[in-house]
């Protein structure tokens, strides 16, 4: 099976376009690896899972007037919000190296999510929402008033809690959605479908009903179309918000996997409730915590490894074990 | 096998029936609310009923020509009446103010659900509504007292220059006061609000995840309109442009004093003249009883025409995603 897998034995068949699993079934013989080849669960090896998914036989598709693509170092320094009058969250200070993924954890109402939403602006689309500090992207200030909002998103892409595709538009329009929304263009559009979907781990699933619509999906493969939006117009950092909370664990497993393929790519920072999911996606670290009617406040941030077996805080100690929260 | 168990006949087993039994309260509430809604629809029965009784003689003496004649003439032997000239000029007049009053309403329906801070969107809210219950008398007395003259060296100015496209064009020596055109317009000012609210409430129920969505591509506020909330919208759109439409068609008062109401199939939209049903039925109300007969069947004739649009629009509106919690 793996002789027949590997990039060569594709590219010694025709053209570099055809995807692999056609090309392998008529030339296995044997029914066992066609079997093998076909796994809905997670694959524990995540190595195996990308050989499957991507392999690297063409070219990246390069965007025209998007941002410079690769991943990118997202500072907050001093990152203060309100929502009124009311401070929800107070003097955050976290870097989020680029190329890494960082997780953001803590119990429900400690300020992860309004924290991420003010990493791309979208904190202040919430009326009466408030923000001081500085959120630094690659040391450029994001709230600088020169930049405009919508640039910042199209640097800075987001995948929410719940899957949001465009429900009237086929699957193939709404990797593609983001093209327009952004007024960034692509020569290669069938290219860039196919490389988005190969990256969010959806495109075998798909790619013989790219025009169905994208609502008619199940939950998990809508929040990987989700995904593959986002990475369509190749942002440098992507945010994740709880992605895989409306998730049963197999399509959580899917997820993790992209995740764990994506990290070269882009830098990702990602919200979850799930400990043992920080503790298999995330490179870095950090808990916050909201005392009694106390904004929340980041305890202690670091290496996911050291956070998980020798925090300083006892309070994330309890809170990595379950103890509380 | 499974099959087999799933189907009636292989299997003695049948499903109970459930019987719950209503409290009295529950009982007399139903039938309240059931004959409050049967009264409703044997009242819109009725009045179609009625009309079509009325209408008979009109109906027998003409047979179908009531169909297909423009003039209304009741001093000859026999009179020749016919409801094809007042409908031209109904339908004219609608598709004016509809024309006008579509875009004005989603664009301020989207003004106040999109744009507006929601301190003035409750303000907003309320003043479009309360434009609705303007009677259309005052609209019908501002439209003959100061819009008509206003408007008509626009009509002048527009038959000057693009007079060689048909409906733009006018006879010699026309006046261009008392038009279809604006006529039209002030319809189209009393069909606004309708269309406005239902659209807004359409807009309104646009998945916030969508629209935050798109926003999250780095998209505008435009870009996020014209691919989320607008796609979302079409059928309340669509369903509430019909609504008014079916408003439109019915308007009365306003046209009544804006046409000069002499029945003709024209389509010179700029120029003295025109005629509506509704509009005709109020001026000749009183007459003699063939008059009057005839008068019925112009109305049953309008009366169907918008029952079956309103219905139409209702469908619209309900089958479509954004419209299922809507009511019309």
């Amino acid at each position: 099976m793996t002789q027949a897998l590997t990039p060569d034995g594709v590219m010694n068949g025709n053209e570099p376009p055809v995807v692999e699993p056609v090309v392998v079934e008529p030339v296995v013989v044997a029914e066992q690896p066609a079997a093998i080849a076909e796994p809905t669960e997670p694959t524990v090896q995540v190595g195996a899972a990308a050989v499957t998914e991507a392999p690297p036989t063409r070219e990246p598709v390069r965007l025209i007037g998007g941002p410079p693509p690769g991943p990118a170092t997202l500072v907050a320094d001093d990152a203060c919000a309100w929502f009124g009058t009311r401070l929800v969250l107070e003097g955050v200070d976290l870097v989020m190296p680029a190329g890494m993924v960082t997780a953001l954890i803590g119990p429900s109402g400690c300020g992860k999510s309004t924290f991420l939403r003010m990493l791309n602006r979208m904190h202040e689309l919430v009326p009466s929402a408030a923000f001081a500090g500085h959120i630094r992207l690659d040391g450029d200030d994001i709230y600088d008033a020169k930049i405009r909002a919508q640039d910042v998103r199209k640097r800075i892409g987001m995948v929410f809690q719940k899957p949001n595709p465009f429900p009237a538009m086929s699957i193939r329009e709404n990797v593609l959605a983001g093209l327009k929304l952004a007024r960034v263009k692509c020569s290669d559009k069938d290219g860039l479908v196919e490389q988005s979907l190969i990256r969010a781990g959806l495109w075998r699933e798909v790619k013989d009903r790219l025009s169905s619509p994208g609502g008619a999906l199940s939950g998990g493969q809508q929040q990987r179309l989700c995904i593959a939006r986002s990475l369509a117009v190749q942002p440098n950092v992507l945010l994740m918000d709880e992605p895989c909370s409306a998730l049963d664990p197999t399509s959580t497993g899917r997820v993790e996997e992209t995740i764990a393929e994506l990290r070269d790519q882009v830098t990702i920072v990602i919200v979850t409730h799930n400990m043992q999911q920080a503790q298999r996606v995330s490179d870095f670290c950090a808990f916050f915590l909201a005392g009694e009617n106390e904004p929340g406040r980041v305890v202690e941030q670091g290496p996911t490894e050291v956070m998980f077996s020798s925090p300083v805080d006892p309070r994330t100690l309890a809170y990595v074990q379950g103890r509380f929260g | 096998m499974s099959t087999d168990v799933l189907t009636p006949a292989a299997s003695d087993r049948q499903p109970r029936r459930i019987k719950s039994v209503s409290s009295r309260v529950d009982r007399w509430f139903d039938r309240i609310t059931l004959s409050s809604g049967l009264f409703v629809l044997v009242l819109l029965i009725l009045v179609g009923v009625f009309l079509l009784q009325r209408s008979r003689m009109a109906l027998s003496e003409s047979g179908l020509s009531f169909f297909t004649r423009e003039g209304w003439r009741t001093d000859v032997r026999p009179p020749e009446i016919g409801v094809l000239g007042l409908l031209t000029g109904t339908v004219i007049v609608a598709t004016i103010a509809v024309t006008f009053a579509v875009p004005l309403g989603v664009l301020s329906a989207l003004f106040i659900t999109e744009y507006t801070s929601a301190r003035f969107r409750g303000y907003l809210t309320s003043m479009v509504d309360l434009l609705a219950a303007i009677p259309s008398l005052i609209f019908g007395l501002w439209g003959f007292l100061y819009l008509s003259p206003q408007m008509a060296p626009l009509s002048e100015w527009i038959a000057h220059n693009f007079g060689w496209i048909p409906i733009f064009s006018v006879d010699k020596g026309a006046r261009y006061t008392s038009s279809m055109f604006i006529a039209g317009t002030v319809v189209a000012l009393m069909v606004v609000p309708i269309i406005a609210s239902v659209v807004r409430e359409v807009f309104a129920q646009t998945p916030p995840g969508e629209k935050e969505a798109a926003l999250a591509l780095g998209s505008t506020r435009w870009g996020m309109i014209k691919t989320v909330v607008l796609p979302f919208g079409k059928g309340g759109i669509i369903g509430g442009s019909m609504l008014g439409l079916g408003r439109a068609l019915g308007e009365t008062i306003a046209v009544a004093l804006l046409l000069p109401q002499v029945p003709e199939i024209t389509a010179k939209i700029l120029q003295t003249g025109g005629a509506t049903v509704s509009g005709f039925i109020v001026l000749r109300a009183g007459a003699d009883a063939f008059t009057t007969s005839g008068l019925m069947a112009a109305g049953l004739v309008l009366f169907l025409i918008t029952l079956g649009t309103n219905m139409i629009a209702s469908v619209v509106v309900s089958r479509s995603r954004s419209g299922a919690g809507v009511d019309l």
